[in-house]
């Protein structure tokens, strides 16, 4: 599959991961959000920003576990669980919040 | 005629390495590329062939393929010389073949 | 909505075994396809929570040389992804010893905190594994 941009086309796997990390953009990121149903708050940006920047730190995407521990380290116990993450991406934070900033789907999600 | 010999081959994984310096005409040269570049900045055994190859050999290692794995320029043993991809191309055409030991 | 996932616990206990896995490490990262392929059965084994070991020996060594950059070589810098171990609660890292030495290197060149051992430790440590993959 594909999405659209203003004529411009970015490729994505048939579950919509898109393949070229290198063509992210925020509003790529609000037309997959809106693809998955999710409206994009400050929450689900913190979210979305955090895995970007483990992406470019250690080259994956993060397991879930992983994810939720290291965002509860960085922004407090209150968001490091999965009662948090879920209630911003429903389907699960590794498959809709990686899909929305861009990454692949993590090693080992099932 | 001059020759071009080329390792791709850790020295530690193959022998490939050690055929090129038995084999090699004094005088060639030796470009150490990909995995064969370790051969460059290694210890022991392997530092004290590459010495001895320097000495009637010009061994060469392709510094991209140095950085790509971590290397620094200024760990490489004495005698031998860094060059990078347009550097390979003027050794390939400096010689009458190259060949190339995988 | 009806159709949504459950949200899992926070402490998952759900895989039961834990198993004392140990993978090692002995080809250069580049050459081959043996490190990376190596790296993700590691991260996936401690995402299903299992007692993971890594080693690095002979040419595999050179896997967790610091300041790698293959990206000019138009190659992913999947060197980055060790230092996400930690993370994974994957702490056990050892480098053999001898082929550190054979190979001109120091701890100081690794890019992740190891612990040395002489191949008699490494041996020692191989024989209480319940899984050894060798790549």
């Amino acid at each position: 599959m594909a999405y659209e941009i203003n004529g411009e086309t970015f490729d994505a796997d048939e579950e919509g991961y898109i393949t070229d990390i290198g063509s992210w953009n925020e509003g790529l990121a609000d037309l997959i959000a809106l693809d998955e149903k999710i409206e994009m708050t400050e929450e689900h940006w913190e979210v979305v920003n955090f895995l970007r920047e483990y992406y470019d730190e250690y080259q994956i995407a993060p397991a879930v576990r992983v994810l939720t521990k290291a965002i509860g380290k960085k922004f407090g116990k209150e968001k490091g669980n999965n009662k948090y993450l879920y209630s911003l991406f429903p389907y699960g934070p590794a498959k809709q919040a990686c899909k929305i900033a861009g990454l692949p789907k993590p090693t080992g999600c099932i | 005629m001059s020759k071009l010999h080329t390792v791709n081959k850790s020295p530690f994984d193959k022998n490939s390495f050690d055929s090129c310096l038995t084999l090699a005409e004094d005088g060639s040269a030796v470009l150490l590329i990909e995995d064969g570049v370790y051969a460059a900045v290694a210890g022991g055994d392997v530092a004290a062939r590459i010495a001895d190859a320097s000495s009637r050999l010009k061994v060469y290692v392709l510094g991209p393929d140095l950085a790509a794995r971590g290397m620094a320029e200024d760990r490489i043993a004495d005698g031998v010389s860094v060059v990078d991809y347009g550097g390979f191309v003027d050794l390939a055409e400096a010689h009458d073949a190259v060949h190339s030991w995988l | 909505m009806s159709d949504l996932p459950p949200i899992p616990p926070d402490d998952e206990d759900e895989f039961g075994v834990v198993k004392k896995f140990c993978y090692v490490n002995r080809k250069a990262p580049y050459g081959t396809v043996y490190a990376l392929e190596s790296l993700e059965m590691v991260l996936i084994a401690a995402a299903f929570d299992q007692d993971v070991s890594v080693v690095f020996m002979d040419d595999g060594v050179y896997q967790i040389k610091s300041e790698q950059a293959p990206e000019a070589a138009g190659m992913k810098n999947f060197s980055k992804t060790y230092r996400a171990l930690e993370g994974y609660d994957v702490e056990k890292l050892y480098v053999s010893k001898e082929s550190m030495e054979e190979r001109g290197l120091t701890t100081d060149d690794f890019l992740v905190d190891v612990e040395v051992l002489d191949h008699a430790a490494l041996s020692a440590l191989m024989a209480e594994q319940e899984v050894v993959i060798t790549s």
